[in-house]
């Protein structure tokens, strides 16, 4: 199954990086979140999935799966999704300046 | 005699002090007895009797740097030019340099450069000659530099530097290879060690840079170009730097490691021939300028190629005469600068074709520049000293021995190669001299009337002309108390010579009649043949090529920075995106990283197989949307699979927090959705399409077999069971990822938190502050 995982991670990677190349700004942000994406899953796949119960304490249960990632990918989380959010302000703004979400159309000039 | 090295440097720092009283007294006066007492203290040490010393204080010992000075006969030689010449500089400045100058600024520099140049004389350790040497060309920098206003001024400042530091760069490559190989830092050291030197299979590059690091200061061919547009310094400066001190900073160079390289084939060749080549080359040019200091600046670079072909016969009386030319020519060069300083002066002009019959307006200055030029031109009269070392140059050049095909050859052509440029070095002399002084006079041509100019102006040049007939009348007095030191030193062993005025009928005798005569038709039938000019050098020129590797190494790396930084984003995402595959597909081939593997997988189940390919889908289907409500959808329905494969993974709270996550992203989406335009079609050329499709490609495939192969190399067990056994010990709470969120690992959330908190700030400010009025 880790395989498949992994090759599920690597398509999330390829479509974002794909998105990413392109030249409007909203193509850009889904190619962050669908990067974002990919690195949680291969954050779990990394360790062993179901490797035992739920990481939650319960009598006779000997066997967990791995706590340690889950909490990594809870913080990834969180901070993937404040990133997220401040990159779509920024190209609502961006756009309402700029009158343009073409990225080949932004560049900065000599005296700005 | 630190001190003696260190005390115009001290005084540059009290210069601006004294600007209190310059309305009063010109500056120069306030400080030239520094130099003077610097001169009478190194004079003590002349006489027959003189024995080398050497002082040192530690500066960096772990890395055996030292400010050591050893004093010998050479460093001597040199100290006593730099210091006398120096205190008669400063003199002539006085007259030279108006009140309205910035002569704070002048007094600095000069000062810092005469400390300079007395370390780079007197310095034992190799790394402190190199921080003086750089010195050297710093200051050279800022005197040449010193009319900052006028753009020949910089420009010339600006190629003195580029050429010089760039000697000075391969000086310290060659010194830092030596210090290698020797094992010592001292030059004393080294010399003692010159068979492990000349045995070294890194002699061939200490040999280039030590030779690169000569030239270049020395002004040798092809390196010559920057002297003659250093005049447009002040001319006390160009008295001072650029005849008598630090273009023969090289010349010392090359006779300091003498003992070490002297007699290696190699050493002869390049030597002699560059040596020759500037001597000629230089004399040649000199007749050909109109401008006074351009004669001098070519007869200067012509001068130092005769000295440096002297070092490179590595003869006795090669070697000798070498050291005796460094006194004479820095007696003569400086003189003659110093008067064509003064006819500028007084008539407002250089340029020789405006300047004709001066003798009887100057009578003084024409008079001490008779023995200048005739010096110069080693005319055979017994009170000129240029004559001498001329005579034991020509005999030096007949005397050289060599084996080898090519050096056979060369020892043939020194002697022709040697009169030819003494023919011109002739010509020039009568040309700036006769030009200059008589003819006829065009005074209404010249912007100032001309006159004599201040006694006190004249005294310099009068002393440094005084040398030139003391020298000339009485050799024996310089010879043993001065130049025979200087030559062992340069020699390594005795190298007694005596200096005659006649030494009886012997070939080098004919050579300087010769000279004189064929000199003196060619001077007189000069307009007969100077169209010569147009053809060689014609167009040729070093010039030409400085100025063509500056202005192209300019546009290049423009061009070479244009082509990467476009300004495109696409484009530096695509740079780092095939840097970082390419590496890391580098590595993991290079290393055998690959591990396939499959032994410890977990099964596979329906549910599963069903939801990732459902995102699998939905990935891809994002590249294809056209509709900006529909991508937002995709991507929703990726984030809600991943909350139902965490659930399927037993993560629970990774589940909710990513269904809340998503579902918040999505609304967010939604919100700003509204105000972008809606997706368009994508219209990129082939090329760039399918460049991103096989960097995403490359780069998916790439983390995949990462991924797979990391998975597969397990080096050590998890950690996990620590959290399994103490949370509850530890934290007291029975979810282990909530007890190492805020108890194991309570900073990492710390942290989360304030990120969020800082793009909620964010957002509030670019939504709320408007700066730019004219946006809505």
């Amino acid at each position: 199954m880790e395989i498949i995982l992994t090759v599920l991670a690597s398509i999330l990677f390829s479509t974002g990086i794909y998105n990413l190349l392109q030249k409007q700004l909203l193509r850009i942000i889904v190619g962050t979140v669908l990067i974002s994406h990919g690195a949680h899953l291969f954050l779990l796949t990394m360790s062993q999935v179901k490797r035992g119960a739920p990481p939650l304490l319960v009598d006779d249960v000997s066997s967990y799966t791995d706590p340690l990632p889950q909490a990594l990918i809870l913080t990834a989380i969180v901070i993937s999704f404040g990133v997220t959010s401040f990159l779509l302000v920024l190209a609502y703004r961006t756009y309402t300046l700029n009158k343009t979400d073409n990225m080949e159309e932004m560049r900065g000039s000599d005296y700005d | 005699m630190i001190f003696a090295i260190f005390a115009p440097l001290l005084l540059a720092f009290i210069i601006p002090l004294l600007s209190k009283w310059k309305h009063k007294v010109h500056t120069g006066w306030l400080i030239l007895p520094i130099p003077f007492a610097v001169f009478l203290y190194f004079l003590q040490y002349v006489g027959a009797d003189f024995q080398p010393q050497m002082v040192s204080v530690d500066w960096i010992p772990s890395l055996d740097i030292a400010l050591s000075f050893h004093l010998d006969g050479l460093s001597l030689l040199f100290a006593l030019l730099i210091s006398g010449i120096g205190t008669l500089v400063v003199l002539y400045s006085i007259y030279y340099l108006d009140h309205k100058e910035q002569l704070g600024h002048f007094y600095t520099y000069l000062y810092i450069f005469m400390t300079a140049m007395l370390g780079v004389v007197l310095s034992d350790n190799v790394f402190g000659l190199y921080a003086f040497w750089e010195f050297t060309s710093i200051s050279s920098f800022l005197l040449i530099g010193y009319w900052h206003h006028r753009e020949r001024s910089r420009y010339g400042a600006l190629k003195s530097m580029l050429i010089t530091v760039f000697g000075g760069f391969s000086l310290l490559a060659g010194i830092i290879l030596l210090s290698i190989v020797t094992g010592t830092t001292s030059i004393q050291g080294m010399v003692e060690q010159s068979d492990v030197i000349v045995n070294s299979e890194y002699f061939p590059f200490i040999l280039i840079f030590l030779l690169l690091g000569a030239f270049t200061k020395s002004a040798q061919f092809p390196f010559h170009i920057w002297l003659p547009d250093a005049m447009e310094a002040p001319t006390p400066v160009s008295a001072y730097l650029h005849s008598a001190t630090m273009v023969k900073a090289g010349i010392y160079l090359m006779a300091r490691f003498s003992p070490i390289l002297a007699g290696e084939p190699y050493v002869f060749i390049a030597l002699s021939l560059f040596g020759l080549v500037t001597l000629t080359w230089g004399s040649y040019m000199a007749v050909r300028q109109t401008d006074l200091k351009g004669i001098l600046a070519y007869s200067t670079i012509s001068q130092l190629g005769m000295i440096m072909a002297m070092l490179g016969f590595g003869t006795k009386v090669g070697l000798f005469a070498a050291v005796f030319h460094i006194l004479n020519h820095a007696t003569f060069k400086g003189s003659l600068f110093m008067i064509a300083g003064i006819v500028d002066h007084e008539t407002g002009s250089r340029d020789i074709r405006k300047l004709g019959g001066l003798f009887t307006f100057m009578p003084i200055s024409a008079t001490l520049a008779i023995f200048g030029t005739f010096s110069m031109a080693g005319v055979p009269l017994p009170f000129l000293n240029g004559f001498y070392s001329k005579e034991m140059f020509f005999q030096a050049s007949l005397d050289n021995t060599a084996s080898g095909a090519f050096a056979e050859t060369l020892v043939t052509i020194i002697p022709v190669l040697a009169v030819v440029g003494s023919i011109f070095t002739f010509i020039y002399s009568m040309y700036l001299f006769f030009n200059t002084f008589t003819g006829k006079s065009q005074v209404e041509e010249l912007p100032k009337h001309p006159h004599e100019a201040p006694k006190m102006m004249l005294v310099p040049p009068f002393i440094l002309v005084l040398g030139v007939l003391i020298i000339g009348l009485f050799p024996t007095i310089f010879n043993e108390s001065l130049i025979t030191h200087a030559a062992d030193a340069v020699y390594g062993g005795e190298a007694n010579k005596e200096i005659y005025f006649w030494h009886g009928l012997i070939p080098a005798f004919y050579m300087s009649i010769a000279v004189v005569v064929i000199g003196a038709i060619m001077y007189l039938t000069k307009s007969k043949w100077s169209r010569i000019y147009q053809v060689l050098p014609g167009r040729l020129s070093m010039n030409r090529v400085y100025d063509w590797m500056v202005e192209k190494s300019e546009t290049a790396s423009q061009r070479i920075t244009n082509t990467y930084m476009t300004g495109s984003l696409r484009q530096y995402m695509v740079l780092l995106l095939t840097a970082i595959t390419v590496i890391v597909a580098g590595v993991l081939v290079k290393t055998n990283g690959i591990n396939f593997d499959m032994a410890e997988t977990a099964s596979i189940t329906t549910t599963e197989v069903i939801v990732t390919l459902l995102i699998a889908v939905a990935a891809i289907a994002t590249i294809f949307a056209r509709n900006r409500i529909a991508i937002i959808l995709i991507v929703g329905v990726v984030g809600y699979g991943l909350a139902i494969l965490f659930v399927l993974y037993r993560a629970p709270d990774l589940a909710l927090t990513q269904l809340i996550v998503e579902t918040v992203t999505v609304t967010l989406f939604m919100l700003c959705f509204y105000h972008l335009p809606n997706l368009k079609k994508d219209t990129s050329s082939w090329f760039t399409k399918s460049t991103n499709v096989i960097i995403s490609v490359a780069f998916g495939l790439l983390m995949m077999v990462v991924g797979i192969s990391a998975y597969n190399s397990r080096s050590f067990d998890t950690i996990a069971q620590y959290f399994i056994d103490n949370t509850y010990k530890l934290g007291g709470g029975d979810n282990m990822v909530n007890v190492i969120l805020v108890d194991f690992r309570g900073i990492d959330t710390l942290f989360e938190v304030a990120v969020l908190f800082g793009a909620a700030l964010a957002i509030i400010g670019m939504i709320k502050l408007r700066r730019n009025k004219g946006a809505n």
